[in-house]
């Protein structure tokens, strides 16, 4: 294994964690459509108790996907976290509030009421896809930081290696359209897919058949937006560099070309895409069609990666610097020691058998689906 | 100018500890309880597990209940604490990511999903999955909060004692060289097994003042509810005993841990001992009148008043020798002593030197290398190397600067020592009644219980406020003073984080205690009928 190759892994579990994020969204997306599936208290309520089975998954990934990040590209933990603060302090804040929301909205003496929490779920439904979508789109745009290692030499607060380059604190990302176009897209993404899993995992007739309409309008929107998106990254300059010397560069149609010179990332793409839009349109057109999340959800994990792929690999600047191009991080630059990154690939072998155990223990579980009884 | 930007800086990097610091003090607030109770409820369900009585299996049921309102909070506040290594502490990311992130990255991997799936199979599993697949399913929640606490807590006993790494000025950050120096370290095992241990304390101690509430209230309503008698008194039994047993592990191993720290933190132990010039055969204080709110005059030496202490006790603990020296607040600056390797104690104004001497050969080093001078990348390289154990003092103005806040140190201390001493105490007192005599209506005991509770938080909080004002001002011991560790980000934001922080967990603290509070009040769900 060379440092090289380690990178490339690393970045590849990094996305692939991402990835799987995105697809565990599904618990914000159905938290966002709480009030618009379930009419009747009884509906919501089987709504929360089927996704209450699963948050703890989603935040888990969240946490691990931060860990990772941290363990294998720090310079990047150091510079987007420590940089762009609000942007990230928003998400957390929304995430914080989802967690208590699930175990205290049904409890006696919860003080605030059980629709305050479901309006919790709701914020962290709507925002949290939203920013972290708006986050992922600033691989391809760019953010306003400086990084600069000799700064640790200087004393005082002058010793701050990477630096905001404006006064934002990285709510100028929302300022970027086309990270708003992102962020929007995994937001009905998220919705989407928890319209899926709640098709899929509440046996009530009434929000099944309510669920395709929401699913129709959350679908619709993403399709539209993502489509955008994804010809104007086809279309754009990107962000490279040169292997031998780890200078920046402006690379023309840099993610068009990373498409077709990595190939399989791009077969990865369209499977996804074809997968997603196969699990959508069957469970629109078919009547009893329940398993539409399987094929969406899996498709969303293959674009996802595949996107993220695409911003790491074939010398791109994953992280790239509008502020100062030779500040934008690389696999290269930002990663953690071959020492560290080796010691952490054999933790990784480990990562099938937990995916395992969750398969196992998720399908346990939903052997029964949530219906008025269980709720 | 200069200045007003440097104290810009200093407020944003206390307003980040502050925030690091209630963000912690609220995660410990939940985190002791779900590894106390989950060892206690597993007890419970193996029970049920082998003697197939329902009984059990209710009593089960009722601590998980419990444990999941805990549990909730305790997640939700601990992502906080992972990313703001992030947002606040930027330097600190960057300068020891390499060997700081991997704990927390291996803890996501090899414990929160163990937790996090497992714990949703034993809410959501019962009656669904077998018997033997729940109890491994309680078990392994358990075993993944365990495991997880062992990965933060090599973490952080790592910013005390950073070992396994080494200073690459190429890449400007330290780096591990060694994987099990890190996560076998001395000072991680002694700091898993104190705090995990103390957390089963916490365990046992909100069982069994739970317990007590319960045989209180029948008591004095005139002894309705049989079931829950028994679920209060087979309970109370299993308390006992995890915390007799855990109580008394904590001693000892905190015994172990004041002797890690006075080899590897002298100046914390000096300032939790309030000891200003120290000596041979030093003596142990019991107590001191240490104002609470102010640092004390330590330039002069002088002992603190009323100081009440066990003659050469602190020797022995620090050095295992009635006569053993143990440097004072003082002599750590000063330095001239003899240290065990038989070489002498630098003092401060020495260690600055020689760090200032390594952050400007660090300097010419990177100059040297962009220019493409290898000789005099060779030299500076060396300077550096001679003198990076003291890199952290360059950034070093002042002695005031290394001297932890001693009164909190100080406090913190006893508190800690004193309520684990009534620990054992009341477990010894508690064990006795629960096997030998009627507890059902000791009404002291009951009451005693019931105090236990609020006294076994501040004791366990008490030792992380040791645990972390003692290592100021360094985020990692020696190399990394707070100042140069905190992200660019002003005062402002911080503050306003801060009290969204402070009101957000307040409200989400009084929400979950009023729900625990009205769960406990109803108490357990029984599925058998009433005889």
């Amino acid at each position: 294994m060379t440092y090289d190759f380690l990178q490339h892994y690393w970045w590849f579990l990094v996305s692939l964690l991402g990835a799987l994020l995105v697809f565990m969204m599904f618990v914000q997306g159905a938290g966002g459509a709480i009030f618009c599936l379930g009419r009747s208290e009884s509906e919501r309520k089987m709504i929360v108790e089927s996704t209450g089975r699963k948050w703890e998954l989603t935040f888990t990934t969240l946490v691990t996907f931060g860990g990772a990040f941290f363990a294998s590209f720090p310079l990047f933990y150091s510079t987007s976290f420590g940089g762009a603060y609000w942007l990230w302090m928003i998400i957390l804040f929304t995430f914080v509030l989802q967690a208590v929301s699930y175990e205290f909205q049904n409890k006696m003496g919860n003080l605030l009421g059980d629709k305050t929490f479901r309006r919790f779920l709701l914020i962290n439904g709507l925002v949290g896809p939203l920013l972290i979508g708006g986050a992922v789109a600033t691989f391809f745009n760019g953010s306003n930081f400086l990084v600069d290692k000799m700064n640790i030499t200087y004393e005082g607060i002058s010793s701050i290696i990477s630096r905001w380059a404006n006064a934002s604190n990285g709510l100028d990302a929302l300022l970027n359209p086309w990270n708003l176009v992102l962020g929007l897209a995994v937001m009905f993404l998220a919705r989407s897919l928890g319209v899926l899993y709640i098709i899929n995992n509440v046996e009530s007739q009434d929000i099944r058949r309510r669920g395709k309409t929401q699913l129709l309008w959350a679908a619709l929107p993403f399709v539209v937006l993502f489509v955008v998106f994804l010809i104007y990254i086809l279309v754009k300059d990107g962000f490279g560099y040169v292997p031998s010397t780890g200078e920046i560069i402006i690379v023309p149609h840099k993610y068009f070309t990373n498409f077709v010179e990595m190939w399989y990332v791009g077969v990865l793409l369209l499977l996804g895409v074809a997968l997603y839009l196969y699990g959508v349109v069957r469970t629109l057109l078919a009547k009893s069609f329940i398993g539409g999340i399987w094929y969406s959800g899996i498709g969303t994990v293959l674009a996802v990666l595949s996107l993220l792929l695409c911003t790491g690999w074939n010398n791109t600047a994953y992280y790239p610097s509008t502020a100062d191009l030779q500040s934008s991080l690389t696999i290269t630059n930002s990663c953690s020691s071959e020492f560290t990154l080796r010691i952490m690939s054999v933790v990784s072998i480990l990562i099938p058998f937990v995916l395992a155990y969750i398969v196992y223990a998720w399908h346990s579980i939903d052997r029964q689906k949530v219906n008025e009884m269980t709720a | 100018m200069t200045d007003f930007l440097l104290s810009t800086g200093l407020e944003a990097v206390n307003w980040s500890r502050a925030q690091f610091a209630l963000t912690a003090v609220y995660h410990w607030l939940f985190v002791p309880l779900t590894l106390g109770l989950a060892l206690i409820m597993g007890i419970m369900e193996t029970c049920y597990y082998r003697t197939g009585s329902t009984f059990w299996k209710d009593t089960a049921r009722f601590w998980q209940k419990l444990f999941g309102i805990n549990f909730a909070m305790g997640v939700a506040t601990g992502i906080i604490l992972e990313f703001e290594f992030g947002t606040n502490w930027s330097n600190y990311s960057w300068l020891v990511g390499d060997v700081f992130g991997a704990p927390l990255a291996i803890e996501g991997i090899v414990a929160f999903f163990l937790e996090a799936t497992f714990v949703g199979v034993m809410f959501f599993g019962w009656d669904k999955v077998s018997k033997r697949f729940h109890l491994a399913s309680t078990w392994l929640t358990g075993i993944g909060a365990t495991i997880s606490a062992w990965w933060i807590l090599v973490a952080n006993a790592w910013m005390q004692y950073p070992v396994g790494q080494a200073f690459n000025p190429d890449t400007m950050r330290c780096e591990m060289t060694s994987f099990s120096q890190v996560a076998l370290s001395p000072f991680a095992i002694d700091k898993f097994v104190h705090t995990v241990i103390s957390a089963w304390i916490i365990g046992a101690i909100f069982v069994a003042a739970v317990s007590c509430y319960y045989l209180y209230r029948r008591q004095k309503s005139g002894g309705a509810g049989d079931g829950e008698r028994d679920v209060a008194v087979q309970s109370f039994k299993i308390a006992a005993i995890v915390g007799l047993v855990s109580s008394v592990l904590v001693m000892i191993s905190g015994d172990e841990s004041g002797y890690r720290v006075a080899k590897c933190q002298p100046m914390k132990l000096a300032a939790m001992e309030a000891l200003y010039n120290g000596g041979n055969g030093v003596s142990l204080t019991g107590v001191a009148l240490i104002n609470p709110f102010e640092q004390p005059d330590y330039i002069s030496g002088k002992e603190p008043p009323m100081k009440i202490a066990v003659p050469k006790m602190l020797s022995v603990l620090a050095t295992r020798s009635l006569d053993g020296y143990v440097p004072g607040i003082n002599d750590l600056i000063q330095g001239g002593y003899k240290l065990p390797d038989g070489t002498i104690a630098p003092s401060l104004l020495e260690k600055t030197t020689r760090g200032t001497k390594a952050i400007e050969a660090l300097a010419a080093y990177r100059q040297a290398k962009k220019d493409g001078d290898e000789t005099a990348m060779e030299e500076s390289r060396k300077v550096l190397d001679s003198n990076i154990q003291y890199f952290g003092y360059g950034y070093v103005n002042q002695a005031e600067q290394i001297v932890p806040f001693i009164p909190v140190c100080f406090w913190t201390f006893r508190l800690m020592v004193g309520l684990g001493m009534l620990f054992v105490l009341f477990f010894i007192v508690a064990l006795f009644y629960a096997y030998k005599r009627d507890f059902t209506k000791t009404r002291w005991l009951h009451i005693a219980g019931m105090v236990m509770l609020p006294l076994g938080y501040i004791a366990s909080e008490a030792g992380w406020l040791l645990a972390e004002f003692g290592r100021q001002p360094w985020t990692i011991q020696d190399m990394l003073p707070t100042w140069v560790a905190v992200s660019d980000i002003n005062v402002g934001s911080v503050m306003l984080t801060f009290f969204i922080f402070l009101v957000f967990f307040t409200l989400l603290l009084i929400v979950e205690i009023n729900i625990m509070c009205k769960a406990i009040k109803r108490g357990p769900a029984f599925s058998r009928v009433a005889k």
